[in-house]
């Protein structure tokens, strides 16, 4: 190798922009603190799908009766009072959506007990006072706030009880039927099931009641904030229900990671044994892809999900396809006698028609996923559609310029060390 | 580099293709496909017991909701239960099957890691829509080629593509692999990818056209194949790498996705490079003769 025809300023480049890979690298995955602020560490500022984190998923149909028929203001007023009963357990950020005409999507993450928060959902929390006879006194309308309290009651047992607290009309309702009912038995229904059954004993005109024979404290306040948030007003039957437990979701995101870095580790090495310098430029490509895929995830806020891993690892693949295209175009062109630059400007030139129309009959494939498909399907969609994005990019750009300035260094003039 | 033989050899190709689409549709017509609850309906727990268990006691507990369930081991130390039954089971049910299980076990609520269910109404509807968007996705795709190349190499294209498709439900069929949605997410990225290496060639096709004699398609094919042989190995390679690493060390939900993924691009990467093209030459040809016995009369 003759030392003279080494091009300084090219060496320079290719060091900084290797290093400044690692730098960003590092940067993304580690993270930094200047100050005060908090830069990169993707792994905290990612947007992770119930699937890795844990969480209730559950798509609620409404039944249409003939008498009661569905519309879209019940629905709409439906996810209202939804959101206000998961809202008042206190749990973070739920998502519920609108799906179709008579579906609602609810997504709660990181719920420590799936069936609670199931419960708490569902149950159209349809609250009557009945009397002996069977005649509705009032409803849970009347009721403008409950709670779930402890009570020591006469025999001075410490039980858990809702109260509840009439409006004015609902005062004036419940003194009204403590009167007339007086001695005999007055039914409190939720959802058509009968919850307690207290005699009368005096007629109470302070606009307050308790429901007894609640199990504990939690059974109390969870009852209070379904009685608050208020009935559904339609029957929500669960059609869909999918929930992952917290430890679950832990460990298929560890493992997804592991698994993936191994994927993409294998296929950087492929490159490098199969083309050589070129492969290591691939593989610089290739990093620099990923690294603008995360960064681009994390600022869209796109969610990551266990399907969204797998389109991204599929997309590596999909990403060393392009800069495959490309490298073969460059040794065919350099076989035919051309000149190692020239051969890669007339290679890339070549091998961006066929990039464009490979990688349009994907993106069709993407799109339709994520316009007819749902929930995980979707995620899966997103990242790769992104992915085929810029993969496009990154190969057609990024690994361009890397070429010209590794040939031009002059370090490596020989054809072998290209692969030809 | 020695010239492949795929338009030469056409009939070996479309032999091999017919034996493989035959045995699939075979079995398809047989045995079926094994759905899952997303297709069918059903309920899916998955519970933490701490410890390894006797099948025949999770049986007792089970048995009173489903007869007909699913009892298998989960987890690295076989301490996690799975109970796949077929009936979808409402609130109270599963609520009453947790509670057997954390008496007999011990269990906290944490312990149970998940739960699946799906109402057989739901299972229709995906069905039907993924129908729906694989037949959408092949159109768009036939659109994009005839009007980027020409409507032969579209529907070319578009055959190769349904062989791919009857090949991978006929690998599910013959092993009976359970068959839920990511299955559908599969499918139709392995369309997208399968017809992405075969655009390759048929870019390659376009592009030698100029080259050779007007009608010198057997030159022409397998020319531009033996061209874009290597490039189309070594990507279907990288992908197969990437995804099966996936498959070997990922947790179940995305081995759902890897593994029609890994059979999808393998079966992908074949007709792409032995049907597609084979096919456009025998047509091509076909074309060809007929235009030349009508000038001979």
């Amino acid at each position: 190798m003759d030392k003279k025809n080494i091009h300084r300023k090219s060496v320079i480049k290719l060091i900084a922009i290797t290093l400044s890979i690692a730098l960003v690298g590092y940067i993304l995955f580690y993270g930094i603190t200047v100050g005060v602020y908090n830069i990169g560490n993707i792994g905290k500022s990612i947007n992770y799908g119930l699937d890795l984190t844990g969480g209730v998923n559950v798509v609620l149909e409404a039944q249409s009766t003939d008498a009661d028929p569905v519309t879209s203001e019940k629905i709409d007023s439906s996810i209202l009072t939804i959101r206000q009963r998961i809202d008042s357990i206190g749990v973070s950020e739920p998502t519920i959506t609108k799906q179709g005409d008579n579906r609602i999507r609810v997504s709660i993450p990181s719920v420590s007990d799936q069936e609670e928060a199931l419960n708490l959902i569902g149950k159209t929390a349809q609250l009557e006072f009945l009397g002996p006879d069977d005649s509705v006194i009032l409803t849970g309308k009347d009721v403008i706030d409950s709670k779930g309290v402890m009570q020591t009651d006469n025999s001075g047992v410490e039980k858990a009880v809702v109260t509840l607290k009439f409006s004015e009309e609902g005062t004036k309702l419940f003194a009204d039927a403590t009167q007339k009912y007086q001695g005999q038995i007055i039914k409190i229904k939720l959802d058509d099931e009968v919850i307690s059954s207290p005699t009368v004993n005096v007629v109470i005109t302070s606009g307050e009641a308790v429901i007894e024979g609640m199990k504990d404290i939690d059974e109390a306040g969870n009852l209070a904030s379904l009685i608050r948030g208020g009935a559904l007003p339609v029957k929500l039957e669960p059609v869909e229900i999918r929930t992952i437990g917290p430890t679950l979701g832990q460990n298929s995101l560890s493992e997804s990671i592991f698994a993936g870095i191994i994927g993409i580790s294998l296929v950087l090495i492929f490159m490098l044994v199969v083309y050589r310098g070129l492969g290591f430029l691939a593989d610089l490509a290739l990093l620099i892809y990923i690294i603008i895929v995360l960064t681009i995830m994390t600022a869209l806020n796109v969610t990551l999900t266990l399907p969204g891993i797998a389109g991204l690892i599929l997309t590596v693949g999909m990403a060393v396809d392009a800069n495959v295209i490309i490298f073969s175009r460059i040794q065919e062109e350099a076989r035919s006698g051309k000149s190692l630059l020239t051969s890669i400007d007339v290679g890339f030139a070549r091998a961006f028609g066929t990039i464009l129309d490979s990688n349009v009959t994907t993106l069709i494939a993407g799109f339709v996923l994520f316009f007819l498909g749902s929930g995980s399907v979707q995620g899966f969609a997103v990242t790769l559609i992104l992915g085929i994005l810029v993969s496009m990019f990154t190969a057609i750009v990024i690994t361009k310029r890397l070429i010209k300035i590794l040939v031009k260094t002059g370090l490596f003039n020989n054809n072998a060390f290209y692969g030809l | 580099m020695k010239r492949i033989q795929v338009a030469e050899k056409n009939k070996l190709w479309f032999t091999l293709s017919l034996i493989l689409v035959t045995i699939s549709l075979g079995s398809l017509f047989i045995q079926g496909l094994n759905f899952g609850i997303d297709f069918i309906g059903g309920t899916i727990v998955t519970m933490e017991l701490h410890a390894p268990f006797e099948e025949a006691d999770a049986r007792g507990i089970v048995d009173k909701f489903d007869t007909g369930a699913d009892i298998t081991y989960a987890g690295d130390a076989k301490t996690q239960v799975i109970i796949t039954t077929k009936k979808s089971l409402n609130t109270e049910e599963r609520q009453a099957l947790f509670s057997g299980f954390q008496e007999k076990y011990n269990l906290q609520a944490a312990d149970l890691l998940s739960i699946d269910t799906v109402n057989p109404s739901i299972g229709k509807e995906m069905a039907s829509n993924a129908i729906i968007a694989i037949v959408v996705a092949v159109l768009l795709m036939l659109v994009y080629i005839t009007f980027r190349f020409e409507f032969l190499f579209g529907i070319t294209a578009v055959i190769a593509l349904v062989h791919d498709l009857i090949v991978v439900l006929g690998v599910y069929s013959i092993f009976q692999i359970q068959v839920n949605s990511p299955f559908i997410a599969a499918m139709l990225t392995v369309l997208g990818y399968s017809i992405m290496d075969t655009v390759v060639v048929f870019d390659r096709i376009r592009e030698n056209r100029p080259k050779f004699g007007k009608h010198a398609y057997l030159d022409l094919v397998d020319t531009s194949v033996t061209q874009t042989i290597v490039r189309s190995i070594n990507t279907s390679l990288t992908t197969l790498i990437a995804i099966t690493s996936l498959y070997i060390f990922g947790v179940p939900a995305i081995k759902d996705f890897a593994l029609p993924l890994m059979v999808g691009i393998a079966i992908g990467t074949y007709s792409s490079i032995f049907n597609a093209s084979a096919l456009w030459y025998t047509i091509k040809e076909y074309q060809f003769k007929r235009h030349e016995k009508a000038i001979a009369k």
